[in-house]
């Protein structure tokens, strides 16, 4: 199941992905429209942030290509947001809830130049919308994980982009925090900005998202919700790794063997 | 009174050549401390140290090759091998299996091999002007001269100033350097900037502390700073002005006694410090921890001693009762005379009144016992009803619990429970009324 869409927001096309020469994704081939949030279903170790990363520029890719916008990533970036795992990050540097915010506005400021009291009413803005500006001077590290990922997606909003990829946004995250996020991502979407997300549990899944890619190394489909979330489906998704491809993996990373010719 | 005059003759700055130590130390110390900040940050401490180290080498050819000490000439044959350990450590670590903490080990040693073996071959060549190239090994601030500090100020200034520029840049991929790649910053521009005036500090700083110590100006005041605030613009000020603070004090006391090295006394002034800041930075040192911790244990002793009056209370049908030391000792297991410094402590605080060796409980005290024997027993109550928690493995928890459980939180559990008459061994749960 790998439904095509005509103007795709982003395109995938025979994408493979490797770390050290063993690849964690093969030959994905993608389509997503415009204005859908979208789930990334599958199990630990799929290559569910790998996609995410590759998508913004982070992981090079062993063969194929990503468009966005059906364009290349640098020409369209400032369209463009990325929220990283929130543990991917020391959340003891010092800096306040505004600071980090405000690396948000840096793209549009330009060298040498402090953010300026129209960016700071942004930050305050995107904050609202998150429910933390009671948490504006606060220092991050005095932040729940709830929080910190809440700071996270206002510093995502503060880019006012209009695709966005957020790793595991929900990890962590206590149950009023995951219905206020959900909420927002609800509205983005319903404004027209496209929501993509990386996401844990299948059971949310169905009422979270209106397209969903279901990935385990591979594609296993790519589609609305109703038509992809079915069994047989998931099935094949979580019934375990394809031994075979395991292998040749594993083998690539033996004998360091490049992945095409 | 010959101290005195030592004082201002070093502090007035009169001599010229007492000018040059202290500014000299100051702006060394100061541009390391602050391009330390983002060193340590970015959790790169040791890269400091692998580049002091490489230096030498790059030191001991520009004199071979130039056959002169001019600074300028020896900072650039630094800054070349400084640069190119870098540089090897990075491709080393990208393109083998070895990890950085061992390429940095590796290159470190190295180096500072062939330096130590260049050093020692220009110290045998019988070359006349080569005196003194070995005061990079442990840095020669109380020595430095005008030509120096024209060169070491020059670069100083370069540095602070970029920091100042490139400020937010080196923030964010100190913080989140994946995001700034994705927000289509150059990272590995800044990156390189950040390296370059790296090396740039080590190699005048250098010149104050030598080369085996480099690495403690970078990061030293650093880490002092970081205890003392959580404002990354603050903690840059503060670890220049802490590193200046120890260069001016090493440079005073090799000023008083020639004999003493500077660079190891700017070290251990920076390193006293640290210890002082870690030791009495308000909440994150650990006076500031013990005191806490004092303050906790004074707290739970005296709501336990509320606890047990209540209690005594409970059971004689009279809260106002007077008891004895034995009495409460009867009732709950204490060591005597903390129980009194408890009592006392009480006593002044207005929960108990002492008469002839006896104790009884004011108002406030009742209720105050009352309130922790309260949520004591609504906390057993929340764990056998919620976690399912046995009734004879309640006690202990609720035991600490008892002291931490804010109103807020009482109310909640009270709520949630529907105000229980009894707890799980069948006590009543005493309720304001």
């Amino acid at each position: 199941m790998n439904i095509q869409v005509e103007n795709p927001i982003v395109e995938i096309h025979d994408l493979t992905v490797s770390y050290s020469r063993k690849p964690v994704l093969w030959g994905i081939d993608l389509t997503i429209p415009s204005g859908s949030l979208v789930g990334i279903i599958g199990p630990n170790g799929a290559g569910k942030s790998t996609i995410l990363k590759t998508t913004m520029g982070l992981i090079p890719v062993s063969s194929g290509y990503i468009k966005l916008f059906g364009k290349d990533l640098d020409e369209v970036r400032d369209k463009v947001s990325y929220v990283p795992q929130r543990e991917s990050v020391d959340w003891d540097f010092p800096a306040s809830v505004m600071d980090v915010v405000l690396m948000g506005r840096y793209n549009r400021l330009g060298l040498f130049k402090r953010p300026r009291n129209a960016d700071k009413d942004v930050a305050m803005e995107c904050l609202q919308k998150v429910g933390m500006e009671a948490f504006v001077k606060r220092q991050i590290s005095q932040l729940s994980g709830g929080q910190q990922q809440r700071v996270f997606l206002a510093r995502a909003l503060a880019q006012d982009a209009d695709l966005y990829f957020m790793d595991e946004p929900f990890a962590g995250v206590d149950a009023a925090t995951e219905a206020a996020i959900i909420k927002l991502l609800r509205e983005m979407t319903a404004k027209g900005k496209t929501v993509i997300v990386v996401h844990h549990d299948l059971q949310s899944a169905v009422d979270y998202f209106n397209w969903i890619l279901l990935l385990n190394m591979r594609l296993v489909a790519s589609g609305p919700t109703d038509k992809v979330f079915t069994q047989q489906l998931l099935q094949e998704t979580y019934g375990g790794k394809l031994t075979l491809l395991s292998k040749v993996g594993d083998l690539l990373e033996k004998e360091q063997f490049p992945t095409r010719e | 009174m010959e101290d005195t005059n030592n004082i201002l003759d070093f502090f007035s700055l009169t001599d010229p050549n007492i000018r040059y130590v202290v500014i000299g130390s100051v702006l060394l110390t100061a541009s390391s401390a602050i391009i330390g900040c983002f060193t340590f940050l970015r959790k790169r401490a040791l890269i400091g140290d692998a580049i002091a180290h490489s230096v030498l080498p790059g030191v001991c050819l520009s004199f071979i090759l130039a056959g002169t000490k001019n600074p300028l000439i020896l900072l650039i044959g630094a800054f070349i091998t400084g640069f190119i350990s870098v540089y090897l450590m990075d491709f080393i670590t990208r393109n083998s299996r070895i990890k950085q903490d061992t390429a940095i080990g590796l290159l470190l040693s190295v180096f500072f091999g062939i330096g130590i073996l260049l050093l020692t071959f220009i110290q045998h060549s019988g070359d006349a002007s080569q005196s003194g190239l070995d005061s990079f090994l442990f840095g020669k601030a109380a020595s430095l001269v005008a030509e120096d500090l024209m060169v070491f100020g020059t670069a100083g200034i370069i540095l602070i100033v970029t920091i100042i520029l490139l400020y937010k840049e080196f923030t964010l991929i100190s913080f989140d350097e994946n995001y700034a790649r994705t927000i289509g910053l150059p990272v590995r521009t800044f990156e390189f900037i950040l390296t370059v005036l790296t090396v740039l500090a080590v190699v005048i700083g250098i010149q104050a502390v030598g080369i085996v110590l480099m690495s403690a100006m970078l990061i030293t005041p650093a880490a002092a700073a970081r205890f003392w605030t959580n404002k990354l613009s603050l903690m840059i000020i503060l670890a220049a002005v802490l590193g200046a603070l120890s260069g001016i004090s090493g440079a005073y006391i090799s000023y008083l006694s020639p004999a003493m090295p500077t660079g190891p006394w700017i070290v251990l002034i920076i390193s006293a410090i640290a210890i002082f800041s870690f030791m009495a930075a308000p909440g994150k040192g650990i006076i500031a921890r013990l005191v806490l911790q004092r303050n906790h244990r004074h707290q739970i002793l005296e709501e336990n001693i509320l606890k047990v009056l209540f209690h005594m209370g409970e059971k004689e049908k009279n809260y106002f009762n007077k008891w004895s030391i034995q009495d409460i000792i009867r009732k709950r297991r204490m060591a005597s005379a903390q129980l009194s410094t408890g009592l006392n402590r009480l006593r002044n605080e207005g929960y108990v009144e002492k008469e002839n060796n006896t104790w009884r409980l004011t108002q406030e005290g009742k209720e105050k016992g009352q309130r922790i024997t309260r949520i004591h027993r609504l906390w057993e109550m929340y764990l056998t009803e919620y976690l399912r928690i046995a009734p004879d493995h309640v006690h202990e928890d609720a035991e600490t619990m008892e002291h931490i459980i804010t109103p807020e939180i009482e109310a909640r559990l009270e709520e949630q429970l529907k105000y229980p008459s009894k707890d799980p061994h069948d006590e009543t749960i005493p309720y304001r009324e």
